[in-house]
């Protein structure tokens, strides 16, 4: 008991005073996970919004390959990516391995088909609704896929914070193509894994706040956004 | 001139779950005005609007238009029987079908305040759209259709959820409309708004036109027990 409190103090004045390590390991956290988001989202909401609108002859099998894929355990993603970019794999000679890319590629690899199946189920509400109108203007597929897009961006915010919320808060794969390297690939969920092990809470608690936190803001913003779309603002 | 114009149905039919919804029916429309499409709820009235419009797949037949069909198309303007309206401002779904066109963020301006001021919506301009109430909403979809200037617009019982004042409004823009030379086609139940606007009438009874010819003549003489029963509001088997 005396443990735990002894590690909340050092982990609150870890916060306030800004430590060093905490910081860093927050920052890099923060700039992997935002890169596979970016990533991902480019991907996945093109292809998401595109199979609202457009029929073709498996366009049933893709959807369901998708949803599918949104179940794939994480440490199997890594385990993947690893194998692929071990030296001995297709893609070693890129020396990719326990870096921070190879951790931003194993959660492209996650959350890409989450995004892209939240954004095809918005666009596909939106698309039911606006259908006929699009159809009778005239428009062109692109002129289509850019309305949903503007139109359903609250949705697409949603879809890539959801993405977000599901890669901060992953370790199985980032543990396995990263390797959680001191000052290199150490990233939040992993170095809470480690001090957890090593008995070190305070460190561990700290990191466990600040992912809290994040955790927190992003359901907070996901909220504010469906209030705004109830009340069609913005 | 119209030169959208002639809209020609040649042996059109739709066929929906095994059901001849529509046709066969030939028809051919030129010439100027207003032409109302009658018929009692379910007689294909919709489902005819569409085809002519060419946004109805076709099981049998062919429409054809004075131009190539893209082309077509784009002249044309359809008011949906439950308005459609993006989630967007009033006035950036005024603006769409200029912006569609390629038409620049000032002229749009320009239009989007001159037709928000004639369909009485210019107060409520930078509001989103699906605040609207019902009957805003119609007067924004028709705005909208408008604003393009088509020539040839179709109404989808455009007053169906309307108070007498915004009909009259409706019917203002669309005596004006035909000023201007669009050719309109219009579906109603509201038999009196025919009589007060139609040049021609197309009386449509489960899937078949029955009749199509001038109003006067149609009002005037029914030429068969079911349109006697329609114009005197009695139930149609
Ligand atoms: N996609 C579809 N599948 C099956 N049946 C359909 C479909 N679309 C329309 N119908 C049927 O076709 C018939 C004609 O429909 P339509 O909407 O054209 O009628 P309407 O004259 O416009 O009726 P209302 O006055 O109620 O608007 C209806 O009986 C309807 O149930
Ligand atoms: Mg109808």
């Amino acid at each position: 008991m005396n443990d735990i409190t002894e590690g909340l103090r050092a982990a609150f004045w870890l916060l306030v005073s800004f430590d060093a390590e905490l910081w860093e390991i927050s920052l890099r956290s923060l700039k992997v996970s935002l890169s596979a988001v970016v990533i991902a989202c480019a991907i996945a909401v093109p292809l998401g919004t595109w199979l609202a609108v457009q029929r073709f002859a498996f366009r049933r099998t893709v959807i369901a390959v998708m949803n599918a894929l949104m179940g794939l355990p994480p440490v199997v993603v890594g385990l993947m990516v690893y194998i692929l970019l071990s030296r001995s794999g297709p893609f070693g000679v890129l020396g990719l391995l326990f870096t921070p890319t190879a951790m931003v590629i194993a959660q492209v690899v996650i959350i890409t088909p989450l995004i892209a199946s939240i954004t095809h189920q918005a666009m596909r509400e939106l698309w039911a609704e606006y259908h006929d109108l699009l159809i009778s203007l005239n428009t062109s597929k692109w002129q289509r896929v850019r309305t949903l897009m503007w139109d359903g961006r609250r949705a697409l915010l949603t879809a890539a914070l959801a993405g977000f919320g599901r890669a901060i808060g992953e370790v199985g794969a980032i543990m396995v193509v990263g390797g959680n390297i001191d000052h290199a690939t150490r990233v939040l969920t992993t170095a809470i894994a480690l001090e957890t092990g090593k008995g070190d809470f305070a460190l561990a608690l700290g990191l466990g706040f600040v992912l809290i936190g994040l955790a927190v803001c992003v359901s907070l913003v996901t909220h504010a956004l469906s209030q705004t779309e109830r009340r069609g603002r913005w | 001139m119209v030169r959208v114009l002639p809209v020609e149905l040649r042996g059109a039919v739709v066929r929906r779950r095994g059901r001849a919804i529509l046709g066969p029916v030939d028809l051919t429309l030129a010439g100027e005005g207003l032409t109302c499409v009658l018929g009692p709820n379910g007689a294909g009235k919709t489902t005819l609007l569409r085809v002519m419009h060419g946004i109805e797949r076709l099981s049998g037949g062919t429409v054809g238009y004075g131009l190539p069909e893209r082309e077509a198309l784009r002249r044309q303007g359809f008011v949906f029987q439950a308005p459609i309206v993006l989630r967007r401002t009033v006035a950036e779904n005024l603006a769409y079908p200029l912006r569609l066109a390629g038409a620049g963020r000032a002229d749009a301006a320009r239009a989007c305040a001159d037709w928000g001021g004639r369909i009485g919506l210019g107060a409520v301009l930078d509001q989103p759209a699906q605040r609207l109430s019902g009957g805003e909403k119609q007067m924004l979809a028709l705005g909208r259709a408008l604003i393009s200037g088509p020539d040839l617009l179709f109404l989808d019982e455009p007053c169906a959820s309307l108070d007498g004042r915004a009909t009259a409004a409706i019917e203002g823009l669309l005596r004006a409309a035909r000023e201007s030379r669009t050719r309109i086609i219009m579906a109603t139940h509201d038999l009196a708004q025919a009589r007060r606007l139609a040049d021609e009438v197309i009386f449509l009874r489960n899937g078949q036109v029955e009749r199509h010819c001038a109003a006067e003549a149609f009002f005037a003489a029914p030429q068969s027990a079911a349109e006697e029963a329609f114009l005197k509001g009695d139930i149609l088997q």
